[in-house]
């Protein structure tokens, strides 16, 4: 009887093991593969609907890159991709689930918006500078309340932060509703900024792009280089050991958030302050979200970000003329890019791990 | 008063059926060790199903009815939430990625996918998507006879539309399989221990696909709902918008409980719904934000109680490898 | 008669990416008796054992059960060929019962019946002399309640050929002796049993035949009676190694760490140190003896400043001064910025003294990284350190840039113990420094502790190697349940002496 059980067991056809000699080159041919493969499938999509998925794509890219005005969106659209996602940073690599960057941009956003509406007197480089601090520490609270009961009582942080979205987002709605209600419109809306609370344009595009770039820069080097960063990588693998190390983990994970937090405030008034001009619920737009798997996938290196977060912002501003072009829906760029992350997410298995097939001679 | 009351729960009850869907779905999958934050994709999935599952069966059937398509619905938002649970379990199970990048990615791409198509559906229509009355009438509430008419009673319990009555029967089915039978048992040491569980013989990525691909299915109800009943059966941009957020919170809210997880869906549709019957002088907007704050506050409150029995799955949101040493 | 072979494993090789983990093993089972596999850590004695209980699949080789080839691909086909294995690490689940954990995984009617489960857990307890409650959560257990778990939850399974791995690593004596009476039970119940052990003593206190591995290889199967201690030590370590370890005199010591009525509670609220006093000495090695889990890790972290102190008090006193300075309810931080110099060896490299995922140098900072003016690190210094450490302690690693969990145990050590000393401390913990390291390394280890003692350092270094406790240590103390049973001078005490101090607290012997 338990012969006969035994003999139905084969070796199994596939075995996996890890590898760690594969070479970077060939790393980057995997992860193209995967999002061409979802391209693909996201072509299949398209030309069900009856349309040519080549002359789709060929639009989309097209829409994103072909004129300066379509470049310059694209490049706004970059711009709180690529802010969030240097935000999130510091905080994943902490292994604080920070998934409430969404939020910290709303409440940056509102606290630059106050200084724009109420205090638009101001000369137009204070305001700006008073904008973006004020953006910062509004960012920065959001971002520290959830830091302060993890650090106290390990309350998880990816609810609590998420969470908070949904409450600052609650207050933005208020806020267009109520109290900064565009007294002259019929409808719920903030008024427009003055002049003197807009960004100034480099190449024709808001100064955040430069900021953000900067970012990019010192956050690398933060991370990479300094005790803080230090600090915060060693709080991330093991908070024993940062303990044993005499670190102050508590402290750590404050400070991080904090400055998380106002970095992501700081791309809300980007958003308020370059882009938009005003505050509204669609200020931060799903970016907190789509930029914690922008910082993951470029495995928290801000110069990959870079090169994540643009060809997102391709396709998402792409969409918007296959929309009017095609009368495709804009939310395939949601489709194409949730399947983008979640292909190459699936790739990284075929990078760490090697498949091992079952010989043949055996049998 | 007790008019206002009975409204109030009656309402409560109608708010939070799609909260509770999504909160057991979740628990189901994270009883295996799965924290899956596709639960609002795997919605927006199966809003987008189900309407367009009633939709075909209505331009397809002869002479279509009501609870058929309440049936058809039910299915075809089952198997969405279904496929998006499957994307999630390879990617996570079988490709070891990231569980909370993988489950944010899901939310993204359902999103899109439900917007994409609804939008797809409605230009189709000539306008918007949207079922017919007969259909429609098919997710409203029921008349049973006689019971129905029992005072207040009858109101509070009788009256409701069949999902309601799906979900609780739901919620009793996972709390029996939970606790009561030798499948519950294992899949519960999948969550605590995959490695013991390994051990003793269990399949630990056949419990962990089932759990999470048939909760993915559940919380698709949870979204068919949201287009059927609460948006009566008319495709609504972004319907769903932060539901399935709220039913990941709700699941530490019942403390990982499918029992509690009734309770939990009605205290939250209460929540959603408090502003339309009880009004105070407080802003519509800040009503809406009631729920999340008390998520918050139940999140604390567990943090500082830390009970052993009221702990998450042991291994929730970490992959499992045999071979690994 | 010769018994029937309810195992043999024929060529077996298993490699783990670049390292061969065991290399064409052969080895016979057999029923109706005790084989003791015997090697040293890191020899391939459990990853040979895992093939057979289908947690690993081996590359090449065959597996025999009953004369039958067979492959063993998971657990569960384990469990089909009626071989049960009882790991190190105990594979239960905390929050279910010791019934639940029994019949996890097992086939039969949907529907729980724990009645009859229950019945039967206590009817092979009492076969077998067990004493268990099937009711009882697990996370309510002792180490050796779970152990029973353990062996019962195989033999319901209907096993009859069990594997035990280092199964009395965490009993006390009178639970080992427990245990193998348990053991012989079966033997003369026609079980094949096979012990992983890499004490001697059991070996021949238990079994019946011996087979030895030795870094991965297959070395030898002797019958135990026709074998000595001596000869399983040759085998073992492939070349005589006299287990004599140094110890040189102690010259003038001066008190160096002063503890005194010490008292813990964790967070269960249980006293994991319970009115602790004693004194460590400049000079001198101070041994930590006890069963594992008497307070011995909550007594070095709370030295350390990483242990909330309940009550009493931890003095240091410096080099040639004469004043006191406490360490209690201050961090690690804080001691070191008194100018305190103490370094901690904790028993969990990978998960506290070092980062696995950080390489050398990134290790090395752990400590001094503070160092330096401005915002940024240094990386000079520290990959200067790395550089030394591997050349002077022959650590095994492709690079100073090399990721330490790449390491293997001893050269994670080396590396560990290294950065400690090379902050010239005055006071140096180390917990279980030797644990999982091979002979080698463990000399290495016991030779740069007696060099640190030789320079004035007060060593403490808690072990559960009772031998090795005896020959390194000038003075020992031994913990029971969170008390200090005793303290001995290791020059005159005996086994059995500190042995038994380990399990009972002998009234008024603490100083």
């Amino acid at each position: 009887m338990k012969d006969e059980i035994v003999k139905k067991h084969k070796e199994p056809f596939v075995r996996i093991a890890k590898r760690t000699d594969i070479s970077p080159r060939r790393a980057w041919i995997v992860r193209i593969v995967a999002i061409l493969l979802a391209l693909f499938v996201g072509g299949v999509i398209i030309s069900s609907l009856g349309h040519n998925p080549f002359s789709v794509y060929g639009e989309l890219l097209k829409g994103s890159l072909a004129s300066p005005t379509a470049r310059r969106e694209t490049i706004k659209t970059f711009v709180p991709l690529l802010g969030a996602a240097i935000a999130i940073a510091p905080a994943f690599k902490m292994k604080f689930w920070n998934i409430g960057a969404e939020g910290q941009i709303l409440a940056g956003a509102i606290g630059a918006s106050y200084f724009a509406l109420f205090h638009s007197d101001i000369p137009h480089v204070p305001l700006l500078i008073i904008m973006f601090i004020a953006a910062a520490v509004c960012g920065a609270i959001v971002g520290v309340i959830p830091a302060l009961f993890k650090a106290r009582w390990e309350t998880n942080e990816t609810l609590f932060t998420l969470m908070l979205n949904y409450i600052i987002l609650g207050i933005v709605k208020y806020l267009m509703n109520g109290p900064w209600k565009d007294p002259t419109s019929g409808f719920p809306k903030i008024a427009m900024f003055e002049a003197s609370a807009k960004l100034p344009k480099v190449l024709g595009v808001h100064i955040g792009w430069i900021i953000v770039l900067v970012f990019a820069v010192l956050m690398f080097f933060y991370m990479t280089r300094s005790k803080q960063g230090y600090e915060i990588a060693v709080v991330g693998e093991s908070e024993k050991t940062a303990k044993y190390a005499g670190m102050n983990v508590s402290k750590i994970i404050i400070r991080t958030m904090i400055i998380s937090g106002a970095i992501a405030g700081i791309v809300g008034f980007f958003s308020v302050a370059g882009a938009n001009y005003t505050l509204n619920e669609n200020t931060a737009g799903g970016v907190g979200f789509t930029a914690i798997t922008v910082a993951w996938l470029a495995k928290l290196n801000p110069f990959v970000m870079i090169g994540i977060s643009f060809g997102l912002s391709i396709l998402t501003k792409g969409s918007n003329t296959i929309q009017t072009a095609f009368k495709i829906p804009k939310s395939v760029a949601e489709i194409i890019t949730g399947m983008i992350l979640l292909f190459i997410l699936g790739c990284e298995f075929f990078i760490n791990y090697r498949l091992v097939f079952r010989s043949r001679k055996g049998e | 008063m007790g008019n206002i009351i009975m409204n109030l729960i009656v309402a409560a009850v109608l708010a939070g059926t799609p909260l509770l869907f999504g909160t057991l779905g979740e628990i189901l999958t994270e009883k295996s060790g799965n924290l899956n934050l596709g639960v609002e994709g795997m919605m927006f999935m199966g809003s987008i199903a189900g309407l367009a599952g009633a939709m075909k069966y209505e331009a397809v059937a002869a002479n279509p009815s009501g609870s058929v398509a309440v049936l058809v619905a039910i299915i075809c938002a089952f198997g969405c939430g279904v496929l998006g649970a499957l994307i999630y379990s390879i990617i996570t199970v079988t490709l070891r990625a990231n569980q909370n990048v993988t489950g944010l990615a899901l939310t993204i791409f359902g999103t899109g996918f439900a917007n994409f198509f609804g939008e797809v559906l409605g230009n189709n229509a000539g306008g918007y998507a949207a079922v017919g009355d007969v259909v429609k009438a098919g997710f409203s509430n029921v008349n049973i006879p006689v019971l129905s008419s029992i005072p207040v009673i009858g109101r509070l319990v009788f009256s409701y539309n069949s999902l309601v009555y799906v979900g609780i029967i739901t919620a009793i089915i996972i709390a029996v399989l939970l606790n009561k039978t030798r499948i519950g048992l294992n899949l519960r040491a999948v969550g605590e221990n995959p490695s013991t569980a390994d051990a003793a013989g269990i399949n630990v990525t056949k419990y962990k696909y089932l759990a999470t691909c048939i909760g993915g299915g559940i919380c698709g109800i949870g979204g068919m709902y949201v287009s059927m009943v609460t948006c009566s059966g008319i495709w609504v941009h972004n319907c769903v918008s932060g539901k399935g957020w709220i039913a990941v919170a709700l699941v530490i809210f019942a403390i990982w409980r499918p029992k509690r997880a009734l309770l939990g869906g009605l205290i939250f549709g209460l929540l959603s719904i408090m502003r339309l019957y009880i009004p105070l002088k407080i802003p519509m907007q800040i009503y809406d934000i009631f729920p999340y704050i008390a998520t918050i506050i139940v999140l604390i409150a567990i943090s500082l109680r830390r009970k052993r029995e009221n702990q998450p799955p042991a291994s929730l949101g970490l992959a499992y490898f045999r071979e690994e040493r | 008669m010769e018994p029937v072979n309810a195992i043999e494993l024929r060529n077996i090789t298993k490699r783990f990416g670049n390292i061969v983990a065991n290399n064409k093993v052969n080895l016979d089972i057999r029923r109706g008796e005790i084989l003791s596999l015997l090697g040293e850590n890191g020899s391939g004695k459990t990853t040979l054992m895992n093939m057979i209980s289908g947690i690993y699949f081996p590359d090449e080789g065959q597996i025999f059960v009953n004369g039958e080839e067979v492959t063993i691909a998971s657990p569960k086909d384990a469990f089909d060929l009626g071989i049960g294995m009882i790991h190190q690490h105990f594979k239960l689940v905390d929050v279910l019962t010791a019934a639940e954990n029994i019949i996890l995984g097992l086939e039969g009617e949907g529907r729980l019946n724990k009645k009859s489960v229950s019945k039967k857990v206590r009817e092979i307890s009492s076969k077998y002399g067990f004493n268990i409650d099937p009711e009882k959560k697990i996370y309510d257990m002792s180490v050796s309640e779970k152990q029973t778990v353990e062996i019962v939850k195989v033999l319901y399974r209907g096993a009859d050929i069990l594997i035990l791995d280092e199964p009395t690593a965490v009993l006390t004596p009178q639970e080992t002796d427990k245990l193998f009476e348990v053991l012989k039970n079966m033997k003369n119940d026609g079980k094949a049993v096979v012990i992983i052990t890499h004490k001697l003593n059991e070996v021949m206190a238990i079994s019946d035949r011996v087979s030895v591995l030795r870094k991965g290889e297959y070395i030898a199967t002797v019958e135990t009676k026709d074998t000595d201690p001596q000869q399983l030590t040759d085998m073992m370590v492939g070349r005589a190694v006299s287990l004599d370890i140094d110890r040189p005199d102690v010259k003038d010591p001066e008190d160096r760490i002063i503890v005194k009525n010490l008292t813990c509670i964790n967070n269960e609220g249980v006293k994991t140190l319970d009115d602790v006093s004693f004194i460590a000495r400049g000079g001198e090695i101070l041994g930590i003896a006890g069963i594992s889990g008497s307070g011995q890790r909550e007594l070095l972290e709370s030295i350390a400043g990483m242990e909330r102190v309940k009550s009493g008090e931890v003095y240091y006193v410096p080099p040639k001064e004469d004043k006191k300075v406490s360490l209690i309810g201050k961090t690690p931080l804080e001691i070191r910025n008194l100018g305190v110099s103490l370094s901690f060896v904790p028993e969990d490299r990978l998960g506290m003294g070092l980062v696995g995922s950080m390489d050398l140098v990134d290790n090395m900072m752990l400590r001094s990284y503070r160092k330096g003016k401005g915002p940024m690190a240094d990386r000079k210094a520290p990959k200067k350190l790395a550089e030394t450490i591997v050349e002077r302690l022959e650590v095994v690693t492709p690079g100073v840039f090399t990721p330490v969990k790449n390491l293997s145990g001893g050269n994670v050590q080396k590396v560990l113990v290294g950065r400690e000393i090379s902050s010239s401390p005055t006071v140096l913990m180390a917990a279980y420094a030797v644990r999982g390291l091979d002979i080698n390394s463990s000399y290495t280890i016991y030779r740069l502790l007696n060099e640190q003692k030789q320079q004035g350092v007060a060593v403490i270094y808690a072990g559960e190697d009772l031998d090795v406790l005896l020959q390194l240590c000038d003075r020992i103390l031994i913990l029971c349940g969170g008390k200090v049973s005793g303290i001995v001078d290791a020059r005159q005490t005996t086994k059995e002496e500190v042995g038994l101090l380990m399990t009972h607290l002998k009234a008024g012997a603490a100083e």
